[in-house]
Protein backbone atom coordinates (compact mmCIF):
# COMPACT_ATOMS: atom_id res chain seq x y z
CA UNK A 1 0.00 0.00 0.00
CA UNK A 2 1.98 2.62 -1.40
CA UNK A 3 -0.14 5.94 -3.07
CA UNK A 4 1.61 6.90 -6.27
CA UNK A 5 0.37 10.54 -5.72
CA UNK A 6 2.92 10.65 -2.66
CA UNK A 7 6.52 11.27 -1.91
CA UNK A 8 8.99 9.18 0.46
CA UNK A 9 11.77 9.47 2.27
CA UNK A 10 14.47 6.10 2.95
CA UNK A 11 13.44 6.95 7.05
CA UNK A 12 9.71 6.18 5.66
CA UNK A 13 7.96 9.62 5.92
CA UNK A 14 5.41 10.13 3.57
CA UNK A 15 5.15 13.51 1.80
CA UNK A 16 2.04 15.45 0.37
CA UNK A 17 2.94 18.52 -1.30
CA UNK A 18 -0.03 21.45 -0.88
CA UNK A 19 1.73 24.61 -2.83
CA UNK A 20 4.69 25.50 -0.19
CA UNK A 21 3.40 23.09 2.57
CA UNK A 22 4.35 20.04 3.01
CA UNK A 23 2.18 17.43 4.65
CA UNK A 24 3.95 14.67 6.33
CA UNK A 25 3.44 11.27 8.18
CA UNK A 26 4.98 7.33 8.27
CA UNK A 27 3.66 5.01 5.64
CA UNK A 28 2.38 1.82 6.41
CA UNK A 29 4.79 -0.14 6.04
CA UNK A 30 6.60 1.87 8.97
CA UNK A 31 3.63 1.71 11.16
CA UNK A 32 3.62 -2.12 10.81
CA UNK A 33 7.48 -2.08 11.37
CA UNK A 34 6.74 -0.05 14.88
CA UNK A 35 3.48 -1.79 15.97
CA UNK A 36 0.82 -0.38 18.42
CA UNK A 37 2.02 3.55 18.06
CA UNK A 38 1.41 4.84 21.87
CA UNK A 39 2.35 8.59 21.76
CA UNK A 40 4.06 11.03 19.64
CA UNK A 41 6.25 14.01 20.75
CA UNK A 42 6.30 16.61 18.39
CA UNK A 43 7.69 20.02 18.12
CA UNK A 44 5.26 23.02 18.96
CA UNK A 45 3.98 25.49 15.55
CA UNK A 46 6.60 27.72 14.48
CA UNK A 47 9.71 25.75 15.35
CA UNK A 48 12.47 25.46 12.52
CA UNK A 49 12.88 21.76 11.11
CA UNK A 50 15.98 20.62 8.83
CA UNK A 51 16.25 18.45 6.18
CA UNK A 52 16.76 14.52 7.00
CA UNK A 53 17.03 15.99 11.23
CA UNK A 54 15.10 14.76 13.64
CA UNK A 55 11.91 17.00 14.34
CA UNK A 56 10.36 14.56 17.15
CA UNK A 57 10.09 10.46 18.19
CA UNK A 58 7.35 7.95 17.85
CA UNK A 59 6.80 5.96 20.83
CA UNK A 60 5.41 2.00 19.87
CA UNK A 61 4.88 -0.31 22.72
CA UNK A 62 7.94 -2.06 21.51
CA UNK A 63 10.52 0.67 20.06
CA UNK A 64 10.73 3.97 19.79
CA UNK A 65 11.76 6.01 16.57
CA UNK A 66 12.81 9.26 15.39
CA UNK A 67 11.09 11.40 12.91
CA UNK A 68 13.03 13.25 10.50
CA UNK A 69 11.48 16.02 8.83
CA UNK A 70 11.55 15.45 4.92
CA UNK A 71 12.35 19.35 3.98
CA UNK A 72 13.68 22.34 6.16
CA UNK A 73 10.99 25.05 6.92
CA UNK A 74 8.90 25.64 9.89
CA UNK A 75 6.39 24.36 11.43
CA UNK A 76 2.69 24.97 10.84
CA UNK A 77 0.35 22.95 11.99
CA UNK A 78 0.81 19.35 14.34
CA UNK A 79 -2.24 17.13 13.87
CA UNK A 80 -3.22 17.63 17.44
CA UNK A 81 -5.83 14.85 17.25
CA UNK A 82 -2.62 12.38 17.87
CA UNK A 83 -2.52 13.69 21.15
CA UNK A 84 -5.49 11.62 22.57
CA UNK A 85 -4.90 8.89 20.07
CA UNK A 86 -2.14 8.22 18.44
CA UNK A 87 -3.03 4.82 17.25
CA UNK A 88 -4.79 6.44 14.51
CA UNK A 89 -0.85 6.35 13.00
CA UNK A 90 -1.65 2.73 12.67
CA UNK A 91 -5.04 2.36 11.59
CA UNK A 92 -4.81 5.45 8.62
CA UNK A 93 -1.34 6.33 7.93
CA UNK A 94 -1.75 8.21 4.87
CA UNK A 95 -5.11 10.05 5.99
CA UNK A 96 -5.92 11.08 9.69
CA UNK A 97 -3.10 9.69 10.95
CA UNK A 98 -0.45 12.38 9.18
CA UNK A 99 1.60 13.93 11.48
CA UNK A 100 2.77 17.50 10.79
CA UNK A 101 2.46 20.09 8.40
CA UNK A 102 5.95 22.13 7.24
CA UNK A 103 5.76 25.50 5.15
CA UNK A 104 9.20 24.46 3.14
CA UNK A 105 11.94 27.01 2.42
CA UNK A 106 13.40 25.32 -0.33
CA UNK A 107 11.98 24.02 -3.17
CA UNK A 108 15.20 22.39 -4.32
CA UNK A 109 15.27 19.70 -1.63
CA UNK A 110 11.85 18.02 -3.11
CA UNK A 111 14.13 16.54 -6.18
CA UNK A 112 15.83 14.70 -2.85
CA UNK A 113 12.82 12.52 -2.17
CA UNK A 114 11.50 9.34 -3.69
CA UNK A 115 8.72 8.44 -5.65
CA UNK A 116 6.31 5.45 -4.84
CA UNK A 117 8.21 3.29 -7.38
CA UNK A 118 12.00 4.23 -5.64
CA UNK A 119 10.08 3.73 -2.13
CA UNK A 120 9.26 0.45 -2.82
CA UNK A 121 12.47 -0.03 -4.35
CA UNK A 122 13.68 0.96 -0.85
CA UNK A 123 11.54 -1.89 0.93
CA UNK A 124 11.85 -4.54 -1.28
CA UNK A 125 15.83 -4.15 0.35
CA UNK A 126 14.52 -4.74 3.58
CA UNK B 1 20.33 -22.56 14.59
CA UNK B 2 17.26 -20.79 16.06
CA UNK B 3 14.58 -23.39 16.79
CA UNK B 4 11.30 -23.65 15.76
CA UNK B 5 8.35 -24.57 18.15
CA UNK B 6 5.47 -27.33 16.80
CA UNK B 7 3.59 -24.16 15.76
CA UNK B 8 5.83 -22.03 13.43
CA UNK B 9 3.96 -22.94 10.64
CA UNK B 10 0.82 -21.92 11.81
CA UNK B 11 2.47 -18.52 13.30
CA UNK B 12 3.21 -18.14 9.75
CA UNK B 13 0.40 -19.11 8.34
CA UNK B 14 -1.82 -16.41 10.89
CA UNK B 15 0.38 -13.57 9.78
CA UNK B 16 1.93 -13.21 13.18
CA UNK B 17 5.21 -10.98 12.74
CA UNK B 18 8.18 -13.71 14.29
CA UNK B 19 10.85 -12.53 16.08
CA UNK B 20 13.91 -14.71 17.69
CA UNK B 21 13.50 -15.16 21.27
CA UNK B 22 15.98 -17.22 23.67
CA UNK B 23 16.80 -19.08 20.56
CA UNK B 24 13.48 -19.71 18.90
CA UNK B 25 11.23 -17.93 16.56
CA UNK B 26 8.49 -17.16 18.30
CA UNK B 27 4.99 -15.03 17.36
CA UNK B 28 5.68 -11.46 19.44
CA UNK B 29 2.33 -10.46 18.17
CA UNK B 30 -0.75 -11.65 15.50
CA UNK B 31 -2.21 -8.30 15.44
CA UNK B 32 -1.86 -5.68 18.37
CA UNK B 33 0.12 -6.19 21.27
CA UNK B 34 -2.29 -3.89 23.09
CA UNK B 35 -5.28 -5.73 21.65
CA UNK B 36 -4.08 -9.20 22.52
CA UNK B 37 -2.99 -7.81 25.85
CA UNK B 38 -6.53 -6.72 26.58
CA UNK B 39 -8.41 -9.82 25.21
CA UNK B 40 -6.69 -11.64 27.81
CA UNK B 41 -7.88 -9.61 30.72
CA UNK B 42 -11.06 -9.48 29.75
CA UNK B 43 -12.00 -13.06 27.84
CA UNK B 44 -9.24 -15.74 26.62
CA UNK B 45 -6.78 -16.34 24.26
CA UNK B 46 -4.01 -18.28 23.15
CA UNK B 47 -0.02 -18.49 23.84
CA UNK B 48 2.77 -21.01 22.17
CA UNK B 49 4.89 -21.66 24.83
CA UNK B 50 6.74 -24.52 23.32
CA UNK B 51 9.55 -22.91 23.95
CA UNK B 52 9.91 -23.10 27.24
CA UNK B 53 11.84 -26.33 28.90
CA UNK B 54 10.41 -29.34 30.35
CA UNK B 55 13.26 -31.44 32.72
CA UNK B 56 12.21 -34.64 34.40
CA UNK B 57 13.76 -35.35 38.03
CA UNK B 58 13.04 -39.35 38.34
CA UNK B 59 14.07 -41.90 40.40
CA UNK B 60 14.29 -42.74 44.34
CA UNK B 61 16.28 -39.50 45.01
CA UNK B 62 14.24 -37.11 43.36
CA UNK B 63 12.43 -35.64 46.35
CA UNK B 64 15.98 -34.97 48.01
CA UNK B 65 17.62 -33.51 44.47
CA UNK B 66 14.96 -30.91 44.17
CA UNK B 67 14.78 -29.75 47.65
CA UNK B 68 18.38 -29.35 47.76
CA UNK B 69 18.52 -27.36 44.12
CA UNK B 70 16.00 -25.25 44.80
CA UNK B 71 14.73 -21.89 46.88
CA UNK B 72 11.27 -23.01 47.62
CA UNK B 73 10.29 -25.68 50.07
CA UNK B 74 8.77 -28.87 47.85
CA UNK B 75 7.83 -30.74 51.41
CA UNK B 76 3.86 -29.31 51.34
CA UNK B 77 3.45 -30.22 47.75
CA UNK B 78 0.40 -32.88 47.18
CA UNK B 79 0.48 -35.00 43.86
CA UNK B 80 -0.15 -32.73 41.19
CA UNK B 81 0.63 -29.56 43.34
CA UNK B 82 2.61 -27.11 41.41
CA UNK B 83 4.93 -24.54 42.98
CA UNK B 84 7.18 -21.26 41.99
CA UNK B 85 10.61 -21.17 42.89
CA UNK B 86 14.05 -19.41 42.64
CA UNK B 87 17.03 -21.97 42.01
CA UNK B 88 20.38 -20.41 42.75
CA UNK B 89 23.92 -21.00 42.61
CA UNK B 90 25.82 -21.24 46.18
CA UNK B 91 26.45 -17.23 45.83
CA UNK B 92 22.65 -16.64 45.82
CA UNK B 93 22.89 -15.39 41.88
CA UNK B 94 19.61 -17.19 40.32
CA UNK B 95 20.28 -19.68 37.62
CA UNK B 96 16.54 -19.88 36.96
CA UNK B 97 13.04 -19.24 37.95
CA UNK B 98 10.91 -22.00 37.56
CA UNK B 99 7.78 -24.11 38.22
CA UNK B 100 8.24 -27.04 39.93
CA UNK B 101 5.19 -29.75 39.17
CA UNK B 102 5.00 -32.51 41.96
CA UNK B 103 3.67 -35.68 39.58
CA UNK B 104 4.47 -38.09 42.53
CA UNK B 105 7.23 -40.28 41.50
CA UNK B 106 8.83 -38.30 39.54
CA UNK B 107 9.10 -33.95 39.50
CA UNK B 108 8.60 -31.92 36.35
CA UNK B 109 11.00 -28.66 36.39
CA UNK B 110 9.60 -26.40 33.65
CA UNK B 111 12.72 -23.68 32.93
CA UNK B 112 13.08 -20.56 30.90
CA UNK B 113 13.68 -21.27 27.53
CA UNK B 114 16.87 -19.18 27.58
CA UNK B 115 17.84 -21.45 30.25
CA UNK B 116 17.63 -25.03 29.14
CA UNK B 117 20.76 -26.11 28.79
CA UNK B 118 22.73 -24.03 31.45
CA UNK B 119 19.63 -25.40 34.06
CA UNK B 120 20.15 -29.01 32.45
CA UNK B 121 23.84 -28.59 33.23
CA UNK B 122 23.37 -26.98 36.61
CA UNK B 123 21.21 -30.06 37.74
CA UNK B 124 23.74 -32.54 36.00
CA UNK B 125 26.52 -30.92 38.64
CA UNK B 126 24.41 -31.22 41.79
CA UNK B 127 24.02 -35.06 40.80
CA UNK B 128 25.70 -37.02 43.33
CA UNK B 129 24.74 -40.11 43.26
CA UNK B 130 22.88 -42.51 40.55
CA UNK B 131 19.29 -42.60 42.60
CA UNK B 132 18.32 -39.74 40.28
CA UNK B 133 17.93 -39.48 36.55
CA UNK B 134 17.44 -36.15 34.63
CA UNK B 135 15.97 -36.08 31.08
CA UNK B 136 15.74 -32.84 28.76
CA UNK B 137 12.09 -33.58 27.61
CA UNK B 138 11.95 -29.88 25.92
CA UNK B 139 12.48 -30.77 22.38
CA UNK B 140 9.54 -33.48 22.32
CA UNK B 141 6.69 -31.28 24.60
CA UNK B 142 4.43 -28.75 23.32
CA UNK B 143 2.70 -26.45 25.41
CA UNK B 144 -0.17 -24.16 24.73
CA UNK B 145 -1.21 -21.63 28.21
CA UNK B 146 -5.22 -20.68 27.41
CA UNK B 147 -5.08 -17.85 29.22
CA UNK B 148 -8.23 -15.33 30.83
CA UNK B 149 -11.40 -15.31 32.76
CA UNK B 150 -12.76 -17.48 29.96
CA UNK B 151 -10.47 -20.09 30.16
CA UNK B 152 -12.24 -22.52 32.21
CA UNK B 153 -15.24 -22.10 29.79
CA UNK B 154 -12.69 -23.34 26.80
CA UNK B 155 -11.39 -26.07 28.69
CA UNK B 156 -14.63 -27.32 29.51
CA UNK B 157 -15.29 -27.34 25.47
CA UNK B 158 -12.28 -29.91 25.22
CA UNK B 159 -12.16 -32.13 27.94
CA UNK B 160 -15.08 -33.95 30.86
CA UNK B 161 -12.45 -33.64 33.57
CA UNK B 162 -13.48 -31.97 36.57
CA UNK B 163 -12.19 -28.45 36.22
CA UNK B 164 -13.88 -26.94 39.27
CA UNK B 165 -11.63 -29.60 41.15
CA UNK B 166 -8.38 -28.22 39.88
CA UNK B 167 -7.31 -25.18 42.10
CA UNK B 168 -4.59 -22.52 41.10
CA UNK B 169 -1.07 -24.25 40.71
CA UNK B 170 -2.46 -27.98 40.94
CA UNK B 171 -2.01 -30.30 37.61
CA UNK B 172 -4.44 -33.61 36.44
CA UNK B 173 -3.62 -35.87 34.02
CA UNK B 174 -7.07 -36.23 31.86
CA UNK B 175 -7.95 -36.32 28.09
CA UNK B 176 -7.75 -33.39 26.51
CA UNK B 177 -9.18 -33.08 22.62
CA UNK B 178 -8.76 -36.46 22.66
CA UNK B 179 -5.03 -36.57 23.57
CA UNK B 180 -4.05 -37.22 27.06
CA UNK B 181 -2.12 -35.11 28.55
CA UNK B 182 -0.57 -33.13 32.19
CA UNK B 183 -2.18 -29.83 32.71
CA UNK B 184 -2.44 -27.76 35.15
CA UNK B 185 -3.89 -24.71 36.28
CA UNK B 186 -1.23 -21.85 36.10
CA UNK B 187 0.38 -19.33 34.30
CA UNK B 188 1.97 -16.06 33.93
CA UNK B 189 -0.65 -12.79 33.27
CA UNK B 190 -2.59 -13.14 36.19
CA UNK B 191 -5.78 -13.98 34.82
CA UNK B 192 -7.09 -17.38 35.12
CA UNK B 193 -6.06 -20.18 32.75
CA UNK B 194 -4.57 -23.62 31.73
CA UNK B 195 -1.14 -24.58 30.73
CA UNK B 196 -1.34 -27.81 28.88
CA UNK B 197 1.91 -30.14 27.97
CA UNK B 198 1.69 -33.00 25.38
CA UNK B 199 3.55 -34.50 22.87
CA UNK B 200 5.10 -32.12 19.84
CA UNK B 201 3.77 -34.31 17.32
CA UNK B 202 -0.22 -33.40 18.76
CA UNK B 203 0.41 -30.20 17.80
CA UNK B 204 -1.71 -29.25 15.26
CA UNK B 205 -4.71 -31.48 16.44
CA UNK B 206 -4.60 -29.56 19.87
CA UNK B 207 -4.13 -26.40 17.86
CA UNK B 208 -6.78 -26.63 15.89
CA UNK B 209 -9.31 -27.96 19.01
CA UNK B 210 -8.36 -25.53 21.00
CA UNK B 211 -9.28 -22.99 18.66
CA UNK B 212 -12.63 -24.21 17.49
CA UNK B 213 -13.13 -24.12 21.63
CA UNK B 214 -11.88 -20.59 21.99
CA UNK B 215 -13.58 -18.96 19.14
CA UNK B 216 -17.01 -18.29 20.91
CA UNK B 217 -15.65 -16.73 23.55
CA UNK B 218 -13.85 -14.80 21.19
CA UNK B 219 -10.27 -16.58 21.74
CA UNK B 220 -7.69 -15.90 19.77
CA UNK B 221 -3.67 -16.43 19.42
CA UNK B 222 -1.42 -13.74 21.51
CA UNK B 223 2.05 -13.56 21.23
CA UNK B 224 4.74 -12.71 23.80
CA UNK B 225 4.31 -9.39 23.22
CA UNK B 226 1.51 -9.37 25.68
CA UNK B 227 2.64 -11.86 27.41
CA UNK B 228 5.44 -9.26 28.13
CA UNK B 229 2.68 -6.79 29.31
CA UNK B 230 1.04 -8.63 31.18
CA UNK B 231 3.45 -10.18 33.16
CA UNK B 232 5.02 -7.31 33.92
CA UNK B 233 1.64 -5.35 35.06
CA UNK B 234 1.32 -8.07 37.81
CA UNK B 235 5.08 -7.43 38.01
CA UNK B 236 5.98 -10.78 37.96
CA UNK B 237 9.89 -11.39 37.10
CA UNK B 238 11.15 -12.19 33.94
CA UNK B 239 14.65 -14.11 34.01
CA UNK B 240 17.39 -11.92 31.28
CA UNK B 241 15.75 -8.89 32.30
CA UNK B 242 14.78 -8.74 36.16
CA UNK B 243 16.78 -11.30 37.49
CA UNK B 244 19.82 -13.31 36.28
CA UNK B 245 22.82 -14.86 37.77
CA UNK B 246 24.20 -11.09 39.10
CA UNK B 247 20.64 -10.79 40.78
CA UNK B 248 20.00 -12.85 44.15
CA UNK B 249 15.94 -13.47 44.89
CA UNK B 250 16.15 -11.67 48.32
CA UNK B 251 16.54 -8.28 46.53
CA UNK B 252 13.87 -9.11 43.50
CA UNK B 253 10.97 -9.63 46.33
CA UNK B 254 11.15 -13.19 45.80
CA UNK B 255 12.01 -13.32 49.28
CA UNK B 256 8.97 -15.48 49.47
CA UNK B 257 10.14 -18.27 47.24
CA UNK B 258 13.10 -18.85 49.69
CA UNK B 259 12.37 -20.74 52.69
CA UNK B 260 15.89 -19.98 54.96
CA UNK B 261 14.09 -23.00 57.54
CA UNK B 262 14.77 -25.66 55.30
CA UNK B 263 17.76 -27.86 56.48
CA UNK B 264 19.47 -26.88 53.31
CA UNK B 265 19.21 -25.97 49.53
CA UNK B 266 22.29 -24.28 47.33
CA UNK B 267 22.88 -20.59 47.96
CA UNK B 268 21.20 -20.68 51.27
CA UNK B 269 24.46 -19.84 53.07
CA UNK B 270 24.85 -17.13 50.91
CA UNK B 271 21.32 -15.64 51.10
CA UNK B 272 21.40 -15.90 54.80
CA UNK B 273 24.37 -13.84 54.90
CA UNK B 274 23.20 -11.55 52.53
CA UNK B 275 20.03 -11.01 54.90
CA UNK B 276 21.82 -10.39 57.69
CA UNK B 277 23.93 -8.06 56.28
CA UNK B 278 20.86 -5.89 55.16
CA UNK B 279 19.87 -5.06 51.31
CA UNK B 280 21.35 -2.56 48.95
CA UNK B 281 19.30 -2.25 46.62
CA UNK B 282 15.67 -3.40 45.69
CA UNK B 283 13.78 -4.36 42.30
CA UNK B 284 11.13 -1.55 42.80
CA UNK B 285 7.57 -1.47 40.68
CA UNK B 286 6.75 1.98 39.61
CA UNK B 287 4.54 3.84 37.84
CA UNK B 288 5.14 7.53 35.80
CA UNK B 289 3.32 10.46 36.42
CA UNK B 290 3.46 12.20 33.08
CA UNK B 291 3.52 10.65 29.16
CA UNK B 292 6.54 8.51 28.55
CA UNK B 293 7.60 4.66 28.74
CA UNK B 294 10.21 3.65 30.97
CA UNK B 295 12.65 0.79 28.81
CA UNK B 296 15.36 -1.00 29.82
CA UNK B 297 18.73 0.22 31.28
CA UNK B 298 16.95 4.03 31.73
CA UNK B 299 18.32 5.81 34.31
CA UNK B 300 16.55 5.52 37.85
CA UNK B 301 17.20 9.17 39.76
CA UNK B 302 16.69 10.77 43.05
CA UNK B 303 17.19 14.09 43.15
CA UNK B 304 19.96 13.96 40.20
CA UNK B 305 21.52 11.45 41.68
CA UNK B 306 21.54 7.69 39.79
CA UNK B 307 20.31 5.28 42.19
CA UNK B 308 19.45 2.44 39.58
CA UNK B 309 18.38 0.83 36.30
CA UNK B 310 14.94 0.04 34.58
CA UNK B 311 14.78 -3.90 33.81
CA UNK B 312 11.47 -3.92 32.16
CA UNK B 313 9.13 -0.86 31.09
CA UNK B 314 6.09 -0.76 29.02
CA UNK B 315 3.19 1.62 28.66
CA UNK B 316 0.34 -0.18 30.07
CA UNK B 317 -2.51 -0.56 28.30
CA UNK B 318 -4.91 -1.29 31.34
CA UNK B 319 -3.84 1.39 33.26
CA UNK B 320 -2.59 3.56 30.39
CA UNK B 321 0.64 4.82 31.21
CA UNK B 322 4.37 3.63 31.76
CA UNK B 323 4.90 1.50 33.97
CA UNK B 324 8.48 -0.62 35.02
CA UNK B 325 10.35 -2.34 37.50
CA UNK B 326 14.13 -1.42 38.14
CA UNK B 327 16.70 -2.03 41.34
CA UNK B 328 16.95 0.97 42.84
CA UNK B 329 18.84 1.80 46.16
CA UNK B 330 17.21 0.43 49.20
CA UNK B 331 16.57 3.91 50.70
CA UNK B 332 14.20 4.65 48.30
CA UNK B 333 12.81 1.25 47.66
CA UNK B 334 9.89 2.15 50.02
CA UNK B 335 6.16 1.95 48.63
CA UNK B 336 5.42 6.14 47.81
CA UNK B 337 9.01 7.08 47.39
CA UNK B 338 9.26 9.71 44.70
CA UNK B 339 11.36 9.21 41.84
CA UNK B 340 12.70 9.98 38.39
CA UNK B 341 13.41 8.09 35.16
CA UNK B 342 15.76 9.26 32.62
CA UNK B 343 14.12 9.33 29.42
CA UNK B 344 16.40 10.63 26.36
CA UNK B 345 17.59 13.12 28.75
CA UNK B 346 14.80 14.08 30.42
CA UNK B 347 13.29 13.47 33.82
CA UNK B 348 9.70 12.11 34.02
CA UNK B 349 8.90 12.20 38.15
CA UNK B 350 7.59 8.70 39.03
CA UNK B 351 6.50 7.04 42.35
CA UNK B 352 7.34 3.66 43.68
CA UNK B 353 4.16 1.57 43.89
CA UNK B 354 2.99 -1.52 45.97
CA UNK B 355 2.48 -4.30 43.20
CA UNK B 356 0.59 -5.27 41.07
CA UNK B 357 0.46 -2.52 38.63
CA UNK B 358 -3.00 -4.00 37.44
CA UNK B 359 -5.43 -5.03 40.61
CA UNK B 360 -8.15 -6.77 39.14
CA UNK B 361 -6.87 -9.67 37.60
CA UNK B 362 -8.74 -13.05 38.31
CA UNK B 363 -5.78 -14.72 39.70
CA UNK B 364 -2.74 -13.54 41.28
Amino acid sequence: MIPDNLKYTKEHEWIKIEGDIAVVGITDYAQGELGDIVFVELPGIGAPVLNMKPFGTIEAVKAISDLFSPLTGEVVEINSDLESDASVINTDPYGNGWIIKIKFSDRGELDGLLSAADYQAVINKV
Amino acid sequence: MIRKTPFFDIHEKLGAKIVEFAGYYMPIQYRSITEEHRRIRKSVGIFDLSHMGEIMVGGEGAWQFVQQAVTNDITPLGIGQVLYTCMCYPDGGIVDDLLVYNLGDEYLLVVNASNIEKDFDHLKSLRKSDDVTLTDLSEATALLAIQGPDAEKVMAKLTDYDLPSIKYYWSAVGEIAGIEMMFSRTGYTGEDGFELYFPAENAKTIWDAVMRASAEFDGEPVGLGARDSLRLEMKYALYGSDIDQTTNPLEAGLGWTVKLDKPDFVGKKALMDIKEIGLKRKLVAFELAERGIPRPHYPIMSGGVKIGEVTSGIFSPMLEKGIGTGYAAAESSGIGTKIEIEIRGKLIPATVIKPPFYKSGTRR
